[in-house]
């Protein structure tokens, strides 16, 4: 069990760590740089706490059988970076459309195709617009500490069952990689609903079935109102973002994950030259925290957004923000040499106030 | 009166949307008498598939999982090692195990998942109308092998029983066919003893049932069934190709 004694760990690490506090039962997993950590970690550490751990032939038999696990009503998870989570992509849309839980780490890496181990961002859009055929949504959590890596595990474990949907821990190379010193959280203690939609074996008494295939008249057009519904009511209740020195701010830079990082040390440059200059970070990606870019935008209309892309999150604040407001973008692509430095962004900035 | 004849429970008492002659009934029956047989319905799983045997869970009093195309397996796999108590099968056509899920069913069978896989094949794609299977036979003409099969171009068919009773974590393996009284209870026998192998948590059991599409095959019912004995068996030989009782 966890104690609250420091640990140094990747973030990596902290993923598993977190995965096996919030009592996962079952990991299926391909190794891929840069996440191969939390295989590693979970064929040593699961076993031992009774769970299961299959390294698998492939990300495609992976997800399934996070379906079949998670469809018995335990939690199960799996893990990959770019290459690995296109595969998944087909398991995820039938998670999504038989409204199963399950977690998905992506530590990303740059492409496309076999691209690279570097740090990207590039598959926002991938993670956060229904990655598979058919149109769903997944929640999808940024990290931007390897504290966060932990935390927010937990936290997908807990949004994904009380909502009845697969959720996504989005992070990347650099979070991934790197150590931090984190407080090993125990478990939050949440009200979550029971799954008595799980298939256990009737026992004699009612039919449980998992299933996405709907073929009568307007059952299918009524599973899409029904996931709608259950999106804007995550919106409503589970957008979480970061603020920092914006109460003043003229210019709101904003960013995700590991860029977030990035982005902060640049704005405290700026505040140390007198700019005001302040830090949106959305942490959930999937509901995109729209109210807290609307509301910021009626008072400041200058914004930045960074990413290591050419530009994806970009579309989300655009949309989000009031219409008068300016969003400009700077961005990196992903690749080898291509992470901003904070001078490089504080450059940015000071082209902008 | 003694009655000699019932429906078995684990079958619900509806309509198939099976065509006429199709062979699926004959073997959802067989599955449902090896449940009966052992009590087990209540505890059992099944893993449905896609193509015609996707409805499983219409016929069947037991809970299912629908599986993606070829994924019974790896679903299976997640099924039963989270609950390992419970029984767990699959239920997959020729073009979904023999074709898209190759890996998923090799696989498992090699970690020696303890889960019972009823193959059917008919060799060709059932619900999408009539294509070209992994199983389709040389020369048989299909919607996507007008000219029939072309063995230098599409392969010789696929003899999965034969393939996976090479893998080590496969306890039993078998073929039968569901085409004449004789052959039904062969059948009969074999499924029981695939579910008996998993009761005792021994390896997969793969049984491959060779099976009618009358419609497809653009015979009547009885022809599409003679066709089963005249031109598939001699093919695929039925038989017991694995029988280890020491896994």
């Amino acid at each position: 069990m966890s104690t609250l004694q420091k640990k140094f760990v990747k973030g990596n690490e902290a993923v598993a760590m977190a995965a096996i506090e919030a009592g996962v039962r079952c990991y299926f997993g391909y190794p891929i740089t840069p996440q191969s950590d939390i295989p590693e970690y979970l064929s040593r550490e699961l076993p031992k706490t009774g769970g299961t751990f299959i390294q698998v032939e492939s990300e495609i038999g992976a997800i399934n059988m996070v379906l079949g696990a998670s469809a018995t009503g335990v939690r199960a998870m799996t893990s990959s970076s770019g290459p690995g989570i296109s595969l998944k992509q087909e398991g995820i849309s039938y998670m999504a459309g038989s409204e199963l839980p399950g977690v998905i780490v992506d530590i990303m890496r740059s492409g496309p195709g076999l691209g690279g181990i570097d740090a990207s961002q590039a598959d926002y859009h991938q993670a956060t617009k229904g990655g598979g055929h058919g149109g769903y949504r997944i929640i999808v959590l940024a990290p931007n500490s390897v504290q966060e890596m932990y935390d927010l595990t937990m936290l997908a474990f807990d949004l994904s069952d009380q909502y009845r949907m697969p959720a996504m821990v989005l992070a990347d190379s650099v979070l991934g990689q790197m150590k931090e010193s984190i407080v090993p959280n125990p478990r939050p203690q949440v009200a979550l609903p029971d799954k008595d939609w799980a298939v256990r074996g009737t026992g004699g008494g009612q039919q449980h079935v998992v299933k996405s295939l709907y073929l009568g008249d307007g059952e299918m057009e009524t599973f899409h109102w029904k996931m709608h519904a259950r999106y804007q009511e995550l919106a409503d209740k589970e957008s979480r973002w970061e603020e920092y020195q914006t109460a003043d701010a003229e210019l709101v830079v904003t960013a995700f994950g590991a860029t977030s990082r990035i982005a902060r040390t640049a704005v405290e440059m700026a505040r140390a030259q007198g700019h005001k200059v302040g830090l949106l970070r959305p942490i959930t990606l999937f509901p995109f925290p729209k109210k807290a870019y609307a509301e910021l935008s009626d008072r400041c209309k200058n914004w930045l957004t960074v990413e290591l892309s050419t530009g994806q999150m970009v579309d989300d604040v655009r949309l989000s923000v009031a219409r008068d407001a300016e969003v400009d973008f700077y961005g990196r692509p992903p690749g080898a040499g291509s992470l901003p430095t904070p001078e490089e962004l504080f450059e940015q900035i000071k082209k902008r106030v | 009166m003694k009655q000699v004849f019932a429906k078995p429970v684990s079958l619900k008492d509806v309509q198939t949307h099976f065509c006429p002659g199709c062979h699926h009934g004959s073997i959802h029956r067989l599955v449902a008498e090896a449940l009966d047989q052992f009590g087990i319905a209540g505890q059992t799983i099944g893993c449905a598939s896609v193509g015609c045997s996707v409805f499983l869970y219409g016929y069947f009093n037991i809970d299912v999982v629908e599986s993606p195309h070829g994924r019974a397996p790896a679903v299976a796999t997640g099924v039963k090692r989270a609950r390992p108590d419970r029984i767990v099968f699959t239920y997959q056509g020729d073009g979904d195990l023999a074709a898209i899920g190759t890996s998923e069913i090799i696989h498992a069978a090699n970690r020696g998942e303890k889960i019972t896989v009823i193959f059917v094949n008919n060799t060709t794609y059932g619900m999408t109308g009539g294509q070209m299977a992994p199983t389709t036979m040389p020369g048989q003409k299909t919607s996507t092998s007008p000219y029939g099969r072309d063995i230098a171009n599409d392969g010789r068919p696929f003899k999965m029983a034969e393939l996976l009773s090479n893998l080590d974590g496969v306890a039993y393996a078998a073929r039968v066919a569901v085409n004449s009284p004789k052959n039904v209870l062969q059948a009969k026998k074999v499924i029981m003893n695939a579910f008996q192998y998993q009761v005792e948590g021994k390896g997969l059991s793969f049984i491959e049932v060779l099976a009618a599409c009358p419609t497809n095959w653009g015979m009547n019912a009885l022809k599409a069934n003679e066709r089963v004995g005249s031109e598939m068996i001699p093919y695929f030989p039925l038989g017991v190709f694995k029988n280890n009782e020491n896994l």
